[in-house]
């Protein structure tokens, strides 16, 4: 026979209480709180920001960063894991647990983003055949000159009725790539070049969006978040858009990545989650930590929380108080 | 003789938390403060979150940028976040104001504690399932300190259809089984009992439990 639970409330002297009819009135109280806050304060809805958006209000950013990214100088290129092997993952003092888990999410950003969703206009527009294949056909060191060239040659181009018009080279200099970067501009301006990232494996929706928003992830997203205001070094990431209150509680959190040695390290990722889990650990833990389990009793806000208890109560009276 | 699973379970059921003790009529007098509010409050705005959560999902997740029904519906769930870690907060803060895990309660400590963690987790996927430039900057922001751990390939917060489903279904589900051991567990202990109005080393419980 299992030993009959018992708590000692019963012990102490006792008030009435209806535990259902509290829940029904903070239901409703509730209810009436985030009614009035919706009606009054409503909630943002910044629209996405789209390759679109990109190509018809600064055309050439998306240029620069569809040559970084067949270039391999764009941001994911040099990321590594998950993503590739070829950069640096984030690390304290040799520990790098990215570099274990290794790459799960392999994305090679030339082909993700630029040459694919090209190839699929291809085979529409069949005049954009033959300069991808010269594109695929070209040496590495080919391809890294005709993109530097095209890249020095960008401040000075013009864009005439949607077109890019680059300052006249000798005919070799840019190679297949103005007819590409135009292709290229006029998919984002449709609107289809994130569906052309995205729908790589087929016809099903793309619910997994990872590689199409990894393309702005760089430079656009960032402009278009200053703009905004929500950049992480003015504490964007614990508000959403238009000063609402974001993820407030993770206060601490995003505190540390403002303050040294987060601030300024290159693992500072890896850090700051490191120590926001130690700090939570000890929390969690707090029954069985001497010392920081008597700061209750130090900061003793519990006198102010049960202060007519103890009023009522004398040294010789009930429990422990 | 076979052990009776069945009888086991309700025995154990009766002597470990009785109706009296689940469902209560009355509290020890020292329950006289508004911050024990914070926890029902807690609850409620949680009740909000999914009434208005459940709207939101059977009608989709692009419902809300359409319809300014579907809108004010977002707007009373982003309230109800709110609301729901605002009180949240504010109990743990209370509860380790009054030293709550003694007694033997450390389990309803560390339990709110993984509520609090399990939810800061369905906040983050609620941020990522908008939709809009903030999942869109959220995503690509917060991603850098998920791969830094390793997980990023497993927990990809880029992958709208994995955090939308975590969001309206996995992680409600273990908010609500983690907070009915919760309420169970401050049931069956009880209301903590104030500390001693003196200067005595608060302990962990367990002197106080065998008194």
């Amino acid at each position: 026979m299992a030993r009959k639970w018992r708590n000692n409330n019963a012990d102490f002297p006792q008030k009435p209480y209806d535990l259902i009819r509290e829940m029904l009135v903070a239901l409703g109280i509730m209810g009436a709180l985030v009614l009035v806050l919706a009606a009054v304060f409503s909630t943002p809805d910044v629209p996405a920001l789209t390759a679109q958006q990109v190509a018809r209000q600064d055309p050439k950013l998306l240029l620069q960063n569809a040559l970084d990214d067949l270039s391999g100088q764009d941001a994911i290129s040099t990321y590594g894991p998950p993503y590739n092997n070829s950069g640096t993952a984030q690390s304290i003092a040799g520990f790098s647990p990215a570099q274990i888990a290794g790459v799960q999410i392999p994305i090679n950003s030339a082909k993700v983003n630029v040459l694919d969703p090209l190839n699929k206009v291809a085979k529409i527009d069949t005049s954009l055949q033959s300069p991808l294949q010269t594109w695929s056909k070209a040496t590495v060191k080919q391809r890294s000159a005709w993109v530097n060239h095209i890249e020095s040659a960008l401040n000075h181009a013009t864009l005439q009725h949607g077109v890019l018009v680059v300052p006249a080279a000798s005919p070799d200099s840019y190679g297949p790539l103005p007819t590409m970067l135009n292709a290229y501009l006029g998919l984002a301006r449709s609107g289809l070049l994130e569906s052309a990232i995205d729908g790589g494996s087929g016809p099903m929706p793309a619910t997994n969006r990872t590689e199409s928003l990894l393309l702005l992830q760089d430079v656009p997203d960032a402009q278009y978040a200053n703009q905004l205001d929500m950049s992480g070094n003015q504490w964007g990431i614990i508000k959403e858009t238009g000063n609402y209150p974001g993820a407030v509680w993770l206060w601490f959190y995003t505190l540390l990545y403002q303050i040294p040695p987060f601030v300024n390290s290159s693992s500072a990722d890896l850090e700051v989650v490191l120590t926001t889990g130690i700090v939570t650990i000890l929390l969690v833990l707090t029954p069985f930590i001497p010392g920081l389990r008597s700061l209750p009793k130090v900061f003793g806000i519990y006198k102010l929380i049960w202060r007519r208890w103890y009023r009522t109560t004398t040294k010789k009276g009930r429990g422990h108080a | 003789m076979k052990k009776n699973m069945t009888r086991s379970l309700r025995l154990w059921v009766q002597n470990t938390l009785p109706m009296e003790n689940l469902l209560p009529d009355s509290m020890p007098s020292y329950v006289d403060s508004y911050v024990y509010l914070f926890g029902i409050l807690t609850v409620a705005a949680l009740v909000w979150l999914i009434i208005t959560g459940t709207v939101l999902a059977i009608f989709g997740p692009e419902w809300w940028h359409v319809s300014p029904v579907g809108h004010f519906f977002n707007s009373m769930h982003f309230w109800s976040v709110q609301a729901f870690f605002f009180f949240m907060v504010l109990h743990l803060w209370a509860q380790f104001m009054m030293a709550a895990w003694r007694g033997g309660r450390h389990w309803t400590w560390i339990g709110g504690w993984l509520l609090f963690l399990v939810s800061i987790v369905a906040g983050l996927t609620g941020y990522l399932s908008q939709n809009n430039f903030d999942s869109q900057w959220i995503g690509v922001q917060g991603k850098d300190a998920i791969n830094s751990t390793g997980i990023g390939g497993f927990f990809n917060i880029l992958n709208f259809g994995q955090m939308y489903g975590l969001h309206i279904f996995v992680l409600p589900m273990v908010i609500i089984v983690l907070l009915a051991i919760h309420l169970m567990l401050v049931r069956m202990h009880g209301v903590v009992e104030p500390l001693p109005n003196g200067k005595e080393e608060v302990d962990n419980g367990e002197k106080v439990a065998e008194q």
